[in-house]
């Protein structure tokens, strides 16, 4: 039981970060509205982002740009400083996030044009008569 | 749908939260993200490139390859937004509306236009009534936005910042006049083809660096080959490198968001916005 | 940095994303959107990730609203669901 307890405080972002991920998920797949799968797949891909920054966490360790050293051969003890592989992978999936959202609006506005309306079952409905009557 | 949603989610939620047992505790020191690659970055960037932020210096020089190919991702997603939305051929006639500014009578002219005067001003047809205290303030705004945004792509080498952060920022600024005034006064200042022009030079330069080291008898994308044209020694060159490719990107991410804005904004048509 | 302030921006983010899921209005779920994303730049900062943050306020916080209002102002801004 101390063990449990322990193990569930011990890494609370994880937690957390599952809980964002499947919210994400669950919006995708069960919402009607195309806007709200939008915001669903966004909140997916930050999530996801937020993994990874916690990943490359150090406890005590500072920012990681190197300090001004006035001697400049001194050894720069890689400890005291944070991972910066998983800022550089972010940084790359943040700016390719918002090129996606705005292809996927510019989908969203084409559909409107197409069928007057953004909400999943009557979109369906209206493709299923025009079927019907060919 | 919203069952298998549900069951959806709480299988994979189960088998997250299971294979969360076995990562390592937050904050660990040696954890093995942090043990083999990311400590020879540390160590050697002051050294190698004399750039202090460690992110940077990676992001442009040592995986400079996969910065390359993103910003290749934002202009392509820019022509698909064109592609998608963009109406060239107008087929009717348009006809402006007009609105006498002392009375507030709104006219519409078909297939004409009015001589330029001091009482009829053009309007859209999703119009809001003159607000002078946000027009004013963002006009004066938006040069200030602009030297910071080139501030933050300068300061990338020494300050967290870089070429994405600055980019945006240009383009937002330009974003903040086209709201506060009208989408067409902005077009007017800043045409489709500039737009367009900008985000593929901007892939170009970067490109186009990679190239000259290329042709100059190096790898491509190694610095070190810029070190006779720019007449400094080889670990300044690689600076200056650096400097170079992160310009490139800022031009490219300010362009596609002035593109993708306008052609959502208007809807294709290109004529009128928010 | 220390865990309570750790623990209070990652409830207020889990809200916030409950919130922009479950509103009728769309021009509320972006804004609320917005509001989301300014706070996960938040919870960066305290992490340490400095750039990813600014990133995050810059493209999040900012444009990426910006997409979402200019999207629902062309289409329709009520929805059932």
């Amino acid at each position: 039981m101390e063990d449990i307890v322990q193990t569930v405080v011990a890494k609370y972002n994880y937690w957390i970060y599952i809980t964002l991920m499947m919210m994400g998920l669950y919006a995708m797949i069960a919402k009607n509205n195309l806007i709200k799968k939008i915001v669903g797949m966004n909140i997916f891909q930050t999530a996801i982002i937020l993994f990874y920054v916690s990943i490359g966490v150090k406890k005590g360790a500072t920012i990681p740009i190197i300090k001004a050293l006035h001697g400049h051969h001194e050894a720069i003890n890689p400890a005291e400083y944070m991972n910066p592989l998983p800022h550089v992978l972010m940084l790359t999936a943040i700016v390719v996030g918002v090129a996606t959202l705005g292809v996927a609006l510019a989908f969203a506005i084409r559909v409107y044009n197409r069928y007057n309306t953004l909400e999943e079952d009557e979109i369906l409905s209206q493709i299923r008569t025009k079927t019907e009557e060919i | 749908m919203k069952a298998i949603g549900f069951v959806i989610v709480l299988l994979t939620g189960g088998f997250l939260i299971y294979a969360a047992a076995d990562f390592p505790g937050w904050g660990d020191p040696n954890s093995p993200a942090s043990l083999h690659v990311s400590p020879y970055y540390l160590e050697n960037t002051v050294e190698q490139t004399h750039v202090p932020n460690a992110v940077t210096s990676v992001v442009a020089d040592y995986r400079g390859y996969d910065t390359m190919f993103e910003t290749t991702v934002i202009f392509t997603a820019g022509v698909v937004c064109f592609f998608l939305l963009r109406t060239l051929l107008r087929k009717e006639p348009e006809d402006r509306l007009y609105r006498h500014v002392l009375t507030g009578v709104t006219i519409r002219v078909k297939e004409g236009k009015l001589p330029p005067s001091e009482e009829f001003e053009r309007i859209d047809t999703t119009w809001t009534p003159h607000d002078l205290i946000i027009k004013t303030i963002c006009r004066l705004l938006v040069p200030f936005v602009q030297i910071f945004a080139l501030y933050v792509i300068c300061f990338g080498h020494y300050s967290p910042g870089g070429g994405f952060q600055g980019g945006v920022i240009l383009g937002a600024s330009i974003i903040v006049y086209a709201i506060s005034t009208d989408l067409r006064s902005e077009l007017q200042r800043i045409r489709e083809k500039t737009d367009a022009l900008l985000s593929a030079f901007g892939v170009f330069l970067y490109a186009g660096t990679g190239a000259l080291c290329l042709l100059l008898g190096f790898n491509f994308l190694d610095y070190h080959a810029l070190a006779p044209i720019l007449f400094v020694n080889r670990v300044m060159a690689r600076s200056h490198g650096i400097f170079i490719v992160e310009v490139g990107v800022g031009i490219a991410v300010m362009g596609t968001m002035i593109w993708i804005y306008s052609v959502l904004a208007s809807r294709g048509h290109y004529d009128e916005g928010l | 940095m220390f865990w309570q302030l750790d623990l209070v921006i990652l409830t207020l983010v889990v809200f916030a994303g409950l919130g922009s899921l479950m509103v009728k209005d769309l021009l509320g779920a972006g804004i609320l959107f917005g509001a989301y994303s300014f706070l996960m730049c938040l919870m960066w900062t305290v992490m340490g990730a400095v750039d990813v943050a600014f990133t995050e306020a810059s493209v999040g916080a900012g444009v990426s609203t910006v997409f979402f209002v200019a999207a629902v102002f062309r289409t329709s801004r009520r929805t059932k669901d």
